[in-house]
């Protein structure tokens, strides 16, 4: 069945290097530097996929990024597929195999097609109106509407390809190597400035490198011949440096770029290996030159998406470049010169015309005589009122165009073809413009939006900024550079141009019909169905703004952002709501400007490389001792220890009775260390904690809690005073870097006059905290020259003193209840000391305790933890914490907000011990508080915070907040769960030592 | 992502620093004899402005320094950079 359409090898086409790839399953040869598309057409295929919500047979529409239809699915069920692949942009290799989308169960075959015969009743906004009818209905449905619409499929398994950022400074960024591009290219780089140029296509040259007539010419030869000389000269300049298969995605504000370096795509699979697929580069670029070339409009018309229906220019590029006829019976429909240029090309290769339908009436154009001298058919002043053919276009119908272009008359001529070729102008591609924050105005001469003030040092040249013409660029682009570059001349300042090309144009953006409106189906977004009569369906619905017919039509919400049909949408709409084009405004463009994969977004930050996570000075020592590992922010803290076949909960059983009964382990080395110094520290410490701290003598320990301005509990820790100006502050793990950069903002900005240094030595300490009432015993043999005696080093004490000839710094502080001592050491002998008083618990059973165990330990005395126990909604009131509050201090941080009407109403949830009635029963953490359940809507009264079986006092214990709870105790409350209702009663927080007799123990 | 010039440290990537909301609103010194509504005043009531803002920015990444930012909302534009206790330049 599939023929061979390529007439004349092209430019880029190397015939002697065959390639096969598959497509839905056959088998087909392209050869070397074929796209997907171009082999297709090659091979006659144009039906390459469905349509978005119609199901309706869609063809190859473009020759670039701008691809509405063709997007195909590559290497399905491999690691390696990925969807919404443009055909017209991935280049074949061997073994390459591609799929349709968006269609079941065949391309040919698609049982959604059935929405294209129900298409009335999937009018504009289905999908909202959708949700709104009877929820029976949307569940009978979403089933089917699932399956049938959507767009490809991810991947399922993990990505093998590996994939890099790179940051690139220069001074001229140039995007887009066609004409302008490389004229700009020379220019800045023979100017001395380090340029980059890009460019999304594999060649250089963009549309003019393929021009081969005598129709445009560039100082007596044709434009390609001239510009492939000076490409040629461009690649020997050593200031620039050329990418291309480079697109960029996003251009920021201050000249950031973002752009994706394709470089394993078009190569055969097994020679990926070990390559990086794609780079995102990260450009910063003082100046920024756009030169990113224009997209040729399609027509507004009955059933104008057919397979066989592409953009002339596209045909142009398929014969020229790839050496492809797009069809054997050609047809060529425009509304300015354009699609001569594309029938002069044919008619060189000997491919087939059969008639141009041109929309102008009159027109004096040398282009047009040149097409006419070679006996082609030119209906002049005709529009095709509509086409045939189901998987493939196989006749037009046209009639004559008004005087004023509203409406058709006489009689309906049918001529039968199997490729249509639509111009409807060109609009320049202002994307990356918008992007960066640029406005455009309204160019009436030729409907056009072009580029008018700058965000930022950049300047668009060439057919993006409205020079449309050969002429208008080479006259145009060198007085841009002079000007932007500062310069007094260029090599170009002189250069002949002669171009045929007429540049009148006959703009009409819904194309009249023998057919009311509501009969036709003129497509403007091609990939999400929406037509023109969806559009003035919206407008007759009230919405009005531009970005709420987007939404509500989804038209330029596909994976092309409406490339195509957007001005046409814009026209429509300013046509029948009788608004200007130039007030209505555009929709606004998003990065990406085509879409690009997750793996190019992570690059290198994937798998252990996602995060940076830190370690203890003792990690090692736990992973040789089988701990499991948990996150506390980037830290990796020891959890649990478990034993022979050990669960997690049978562990920390075990290390919580052993530290209680005689002694426990714990690296604490996370705890965040701050180092204060200076004559005002004690005032400081004032002002940043809840209670007072001027006292506090030296050698001793404080705990404190620290709020925010608006009185919740931010932090809290354990702080030492070193010596008179010296303090060492601990904070939470998660918390510290929060914490140090609280105080620095208020030393900072709001105290400055006070003399104080705040330096972070979190990782400068590893810390080992020994507790248990056999602690002393082990650490009398780990520093046997420190008296341990209560007199001499009682509980919130420290001292300085040496093992050997490391000096410590030893706290005896406890966050267990236990007699405790914590050990601090400089971070590399962290693990020696650690291992030191393992060696010395032996007799003693020392047990080390994850922080599992550490929770469980500190719950049984009712001890909170910032962030676990509160949120950023609890006081210090509301944990029955009054106690640290200074009445005496005129002013902390967070003093006043504790005395707001809110703050100090009695039924705040206030933090409580909770005991179920069946003492086995542990709660689930994060279950809510009740005291009714039979009254409906039932009252959340709270939430359980902390939960366990505590192995000391056997018995489940939790902690939890509940509304005005500081006055319930000893009540009954309920903890409602998916299966049953547990009872529990409001008791004190402090399950165990009450009296605190077991620090001194 | 802009570039900020740090007064410390020179122009340096946006990435590098921390945005710290309104600038110039400073603490009361005597709370205690503020109104709940005066409080709260301080406390929560923020502008944000489409236009020119005075921001406060710290060089969380580099330097550590607080400093402030006239930057206009609109389009990022960087008008001015000047210390903490500084007058803000005229507009
Ligand atoms: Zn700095």
């Amino acid at each position: 069945m599939t023929k061979n359409l390529r007439v004349k090898i092209g430019k880029t086409i190397d015939e002697t290097y065959r390639i096969s790839f598959k497509f839905n399953g056959s088998t087909y040869y392209g050869f070397k530097g074929d796209t997907l598309a171009s082999a297709l057409l090659a091979n006659n295929i144009h039906l390459v996929g469905r349509s978005f919500k119609y199901h309706r047979p869609r063809g190859i529409m473009t020759a670039g990024s701008e691809e509405p239809n063709a997007i195909v699915q590559l290497h399905d069920n491999s690691s390696r597929t990925e969807p919404n692949v443009r055909a017209t942009e991935i280049e074949i290799y061997e073994d390459l195999e591609a799929s349709s989308q968006n269609c079941w169960p065949s391309v040919n075959f698609d049982v959604g097609g059935i929405n294209n015969i129900l298409s009335p009743l999937l009018p504009a906004g289905f999908y909202y109106k959708t949700f709104m009818w009877p929820a029976s209905f949307w569940e009978k449905y979403e089933y089917f509407i699932r399956r049938s619409a959507g767009l490809g499929k991810s991947p399922t398994k993990p990505d093998p390809d590996i994939y890099e950022h790179e940051y690139i400074h220069c001074d001229v960024l140039i995007i887009g190597a066609g004409i302008s591009g490389i004229i700009a290219a020379k220019i800045a780089a023979k100017k001395g400035l380090k340029t980059l140029l890009v460019d999304e296509k594999p060649n250089l040259g963009g549309s003019t490198i393929y021009q081969n007539s005598d129709h445009f010419k560039i100082n007596n030869q044709n434009s390609g011949s001239w510009l492939e000389k000076e490409i040629n000269e461009i690649k020997k300049l050593k200031n620039l440096e050329i990418r291309t298969r480079t697109s960029v995605a996003a251009y920021h504000g201050y000249n950031f770029l973002l752009a994706r370096e394709n470089l394993t795509d078009h190569l055969p699979i097994d020679q990926r290996k070990d390559k990086t697929r794609h780079k995102l580069l990260k450009i910063r670029a003082n100046k920024v030159i756009t030169a990113t070339g224009s997209i040729e409009r399609p027509m507004i018309f009955d059933n104008n998406d057919r397979p066989g229906i592409l953009l002339s220019s596209a045909i142009k590029k398929y014969a020229d470049y790839f050496g492809v006829a797009c069809g054997e019976k050609n047809i060529l429909f425009t509304n300015n010169d354009s699609a001569y240029e594309t029938a002069i090309s044919l008619i060189q290769k000997g491919i087939n015309i059969e008639a141009i339908i041109d929309n102008r009436e009159e027109i004096n154009s040398k282009l047009i005589y040149e097409v006419e001298k070679s006996n082609i058919k030119v209906f002049k002043g005709f529009t095709i009122v509509n086409t045939n053919g189901y998987k493939r276009i196989n006749k037009v119908s046209l009639m004559k165009l008004s005087k004023d272009g509203q409406k058709v008359i006489g009689s309906k001529i049918n001529l039968s073809c199997d490729c249509l070729g639509i111009s409807g102008g060109w609009t320049p591609a202002v994307h990356l413009f918008t992007q960066s924050g640029g406005k455009l105005k309204f160019r009436e001469k030729d409907q056009v939006f072009i580029p008018n003030k700058y965000s930022s040092d950049q300047i668009s040249i060439g057919s993006c900024n409205g020079d449309l013409t050969l002429e208008d660029i080479i006259k145009n682009t060198p007085k841009y550079l002079r000007e932007f570059l500062n310069l007094k001349k260029t090599d170009y300042d002189n250069t002949e141009v002669f171009s045929s090309e007429n540049q009148s144009k006959r703009n009409i953006w819904l194309l009249p019909s023998d057919k009311i409106l509501g009969k036709t189906k003129s497509f403007v977004d091609y990939q999400n169905d929406a037509t023109a009569k969806d559009i003035k369906l919206a407008l007759r619905e009230g919405f009005r703004s531009i970005e709420h017919v987007k939404r509500y039509t989804t038209t330029g919400m596909g994976t092309d952002q409406g490339k195509l049909g957007n001005m046409h949408a814009l026209g429509i709409i300013s046509e029948t709501a009788g608004a200007k084009m130039g007030e209505l405004g555009t929709t606004t463009f998003r990065p990406p400007y085509t879409p690009l994969t997750f793996g190019t977004i992570v690059g290198r930050n994937v798998g252990e490389y996602f995060d940076a996570f830190r370690k203890t000075p003792i990690h090692d020592w736990h992973v040789d001792n089988k701990a499991d590992f948990e996150n506390v922010g980037q830290w990796k803290r020891a959890w649990y220890y478990p034993k022979d076949n050990e669960d997690m909960n049978q562990a920390v059983q075990r290390e919580s009775k052993a530290a209680r009964e005689s002694a426990g382990i714990l690296d604490a080395s996370t705890l965040g260390k701050i180092d204060i110094q200076g004559t005002d520290a004690s005032e400081f410490l004032n002002r940043v904690y809840t209670n007072a701290w001027s006292k506090l003598a030296i050698g001793k320990c404080r705990y404190g809690l620290m709020l925010n301005e608006d009185g919740m509990v931010y932090d809290d820790g354990v702080t030492t005073r070193l010596g008179e100006n010296h303090y060492i502050m601990t904070t939470t793990t998660g918390g510290a870097a929060n914490v140090m950069g609280k105080l620095e903002d208020y030393l900072q900005t709001e105290w400055p006059e006070l003399d104080v240094y705040l330096t972070s030595v979190t990782d400068h300490y590893a810390t080992v905290s020994v507790c248990g009432p056999n602690s002393k015993k082990i650490i009398s043999k780990v520093i046997p020259n420190l008296d341990l005696t209560d007199e001499n080093f009682p509980h919130m004490s420290f001292k300085n003193v040496n093992i050997g000839k490391i000096n410590c710094r030893v706290m005896r502080i406890s966050f267990t209840g236990e007699h405790s001592y914590e050990i601090n050491v400089q971070a590399n002998y962290g693990k020696s000391v650690w291992e030191k008083c393992m060696q010395a618990g032996k007799d003693y059973n020392i047990t080390p305790y994850g922080t599992e165990a550490m929770h469980l330990l500190r719950a049984e005395k009712g001890f909170i933890i910032v962030g676990q126990d509160t949120d950023a909604t609890m006081t210090p009131i509301d944990l029955q914490m009054n106690w640290i509050v200074s009445k005496k201090k005129y002013d902390f941080i967070g003093k006043r907000s504790l005395y707001r009407s809110d703050t100090s109403r009695e039924d705040r949830k206030q933090l409580v011990g909770l005991l179920t009635d069946n003492p086995d029963e542990v709660l689930e953490e994060g279950a809510q508080i009740v005291a009714n359940v039979n009254k409906s809507p039932i009252e959340m009264l709270g939430h359980v915070t902390s939960s366990y079986y505590s192995p000391n006092l056997k018995k489940s214990i939790a902690l939890g907040v509940v509304k005005g709870g500081k006055n319930m105790m000893g009540q009954k409350l309920i903890i409602p769960m998916e299966k049953k209702n547990i009872n529990v009663t409001v008791s004190d927080p402090v399950f165990l030592d009450k009296e605190n007799k077991r620090l001194n123990a | 992502m802009f570039i900020i010039k740090c007064p410390f440290c020179g122009e340096r990537e946006q990435s590098e620093f921390k945005a710290g909301g309104e600038a110039h609103i400073i603490r009361p010194k005597q709370p205690t004899e503020l109104s709940d509504d005066q409080w709260a005043e301080y406390l929560f009531m923020r502008k944000n402005i489409k236009g020119i803002q005075f921001e406060r920015w710290n060089h969380v990444h580099g330097c550590r320094k607080w400093f402030n930012v006239v930057r206009d909302t609109s389009n990022d534009e960087i008008k001015a950079v000047y210390k903490m206790g500084e007058k803000p330049p005229v507009q």
